[in-house]
């Protein structure tokens, strides 16, 4: 038995029903692989006790769960009301430039994911971008290129 | 009216994220204080206090707590379930609560837990609040080793993504293990509701109240605030204003005050045009609005709604159908696909807001969108299609001549709205064969 497969059983037993370990399941694998190939869906339908047609219906009705390849750094920009009054496009669009990436679209070698996110709950102190799910606040147009000199400096350092 | 800290208290002077530091300022002493009280008593000072749901919905938290049979009157066991999911776009008060006063949130989850003799409770968080997780998790494990949990067990469940799982019985199927889609009431969650057993669903906020209510006692508390809305609110301020933020104050409250007195009012010197305050899925309030005070019946009185009491601050650079069509695109991404009405309705919205934009609206375009709006409103099984239909609606009826303006020459703001160019989210969930290759 595979250590994921008993990650996930340690996470079944906090809940009255294994079904509700499914959420928890499928973001260990994903942290596993990077991202939801078939075979880890196989692994978590595996361990649950469930289908992997269950698991794939779950997962693509989450956000967070990535069906293709993202890349190792996960770069979110918020664009909904309050991120857009303060500049949002203007963030989302140096990412582009910085990135040479287009919103969803991940480099060749697998380093970056640019993608747009909805409301990700830091609206007082917009424009928020999180990499990787770490928050950074009050970002203008103007920080962007540092933030990815620095993001691009955790690459070299890897 | 100066800022008021309750919820937040203490957090001004100094870091309450390690246990004893928390305990210094009194933490944990009503959990003690509530352990030796009845259930009863306490159910009935949680009525008396007047808090009502910090969530949205405003629903009176010691009713909704009554509602849950006793331990006598059910064979099954009693969840607490704490909605910690916080989506709503310009709501960012829970996540503050839950990195600057972890413990408390617990308190007031151990305290409700005893007065409602549920052994069981689960605190659903947002999964992108990962940092917030962190801090809660690590509280968690203090209080555990602490002793201080007794019997109950508290399980911390991170959400993957999903706006709809704020809503009460999205969340259920979500921890269930289920996608979040809601489900038909009733029956109830306090008769059928977590693993169709009674449970109570609560806000971070409304549960981290509860250790104060306790501690400074019902009829103190319900004297804070006005009538019908007791209390502070954790105001969270942003858009087009100097200093967003956090602000907990009595309800009450002016726009004005909060907007001008803690916020630092508008920056570049531009006009307030509207101002949305309960979230966006609430009807939007125009500038001569702005002395209406914040508390659930003055906000009903001038036609809109607190909410989750989040204000988000609109100055003339902005389009108002361009904020209609990116309120109604964030609504169109998140609807859940169950109910027709908002599945198909919100798209529509999404369109025929396009056309306006683009200029290419025929007149008879605004009474069919407003014909759609009126087809989602009360149709569906949860709110999430009247969050849409509601502000869109809203903007429409309070700035007519600026959609009329579109319809017959185009956007007046010619290119220079502050919303120009919004970018809704890229659909990551794309047909993929990948997935497929799995289901077959």
């Amino acid at each position: 038995m595979s250590s994921l497969h008993h990650e996930i059983q340690e996470v079944v037993a906090l809940y009255p029903e294994s079904r509700s370990a499914t959420l928890p399941a499928l973001r260990l694998a994903q942290e596993r692989f990077g991202w939801l190939p078939p075979e880890a869906f196989r692994e978590v339908a595996d361990a649950l006790g469930e289908t992997p047609a269950y698991c794939v219906a779950v997962a693509s009705f989450y956000d967070m769960f990535h069906l293709e390849p993202v890349g190792r750094q996960l770069v979110e920009v918020c664009t909904n009301v309050s991120c857009a009054l303060v500049g949002a496009q203007q963030v989302l669009e140096a990412f582009e430039q910085e990135l040479g990436l287009h919103p969803g679209e991940t480099d060749a070698d697998g380093e970056f994911t640019l993608r747009t996110v909805e409301c990700a709950g830091g609206c007082g102190w917009g424009t928020v971008v999180a990499v990787n799910h770490r928050y950074r606040e009050r970002v203008s147009a103007a920080d962007v290129p540092g933030i990815v000199a620095e993001l691009r400096g955790d690459q070299a350092d890897a | 009216m100066p800022e008021q800290r309750i919820v937040l208290a203490g957090t001004e002077e100094r870091d309450l994220t390690q246990l004893a530091a928390y305990r210094e300022v009194g933490g944990f002493e009503a959990l003690a204080q509530a352990r030796s009280t009845e259930p009863q008593q306490l159910l009935d000072d949680l009525l008396a206090s007047g808090l009502r749901g910090r969530g949205g919905a405003g629903f009176p938290t010691g009713r909704k707590a009554s509602f849950i049979p006793k331990p006598d009157q059910t064979p099954k066991p009693i969840y607490l379930v704490v909605n910690a999911d916080e989506s709503e776009p310009g709501t960012f008060k829970d996540r503050e609560i839950m990195f600057s006063v972890p413990h408390r949130l617990i308190e007031g989850c151990l305290i409700t837990a005893h007065a409602i003799q549920s052994q069981n409770v689960f605190i659903y968080i947002r999964g992108e609040y990962l940092h917030e997780f962190e801090v809660l998790r690590a509280a968690l494990e203090e209080v555990r080793n602490a002793g201080l949990l007794g019997d109950v067990t508290v399980v911390l469940h991170r959400g993957a993504g999903a706006y709809i799982c704020g809503e009460e019985t999205a969340l259920l199927e979500s921890l269930e293990g289920e996608r979040g889609q809601p489900r038909s009431k009733p029956p109830f969650p306090a008769i059928s509701g977590l693993y169709a057993s009674p449970s109570l669903i609560n806000n971070v906020e409304t549960m981290a109240t509860v250790p104060q209510i306790v501690a400074m006692g019902a009829k103190a508390y319900a004297k804070v605030g006005v009538e019908n809305s007791s209390g502070t609110r954790v105001f969270s301020l942003s858009g087009n204003v100097a200093n967003g933020g956090n602000y907990e104050l009595p309800q009450g409250t002016t726009l004005r005050e909060l907007i001008y007195d803690f916020g630092g009012g508008i920056p570049g010197g531009r006009e307030l045009k509207a101002i949305i305050p309960g979230g966006s899925s609430v009807p939007v309030l125009t500038a001569d609005q702005i002395d209406t005070p914040l508390d659930f019946d003055s906000m009903a009185e001038a036609g809109s709604m607190l909410g989750s009491g989040a204000i988000i601050v609109i100055d003339d650079r902005c389009c108002m159908v361009q904020l209609g069509l990116r309120v109604a695109q964030f609504y169109m991404h998140e609807s859940c696909g169950k109910c027709t009405p908002c599945r198909e309705g919100t798209r529509w919205m999404v369109q025929i807001l396009d056309r306006i934009e683009e200029g290419a609206a025929s007149q008879g375009d605004l009474d069919l969108l407003l014909d759609v709006c009126d087809r989602i409103l009360g149709k569906c099984l949860c709110p999430l299609g009247d969050a849409a239909a509601m502000p869109v609606a809203s903007y429409i009826d309070r700035f007519r001549e600026e959609f009329q303006a579109h319809l017959d020459s185009g956007c007046p703001m010619h290119g220079e709205s502050s919303l120009e160019g919004i970018f809704a989210p890229v659909d990551q969930h794309a047909h993929d064969p990948v997935a497929d290759e799995v289901t077959a």
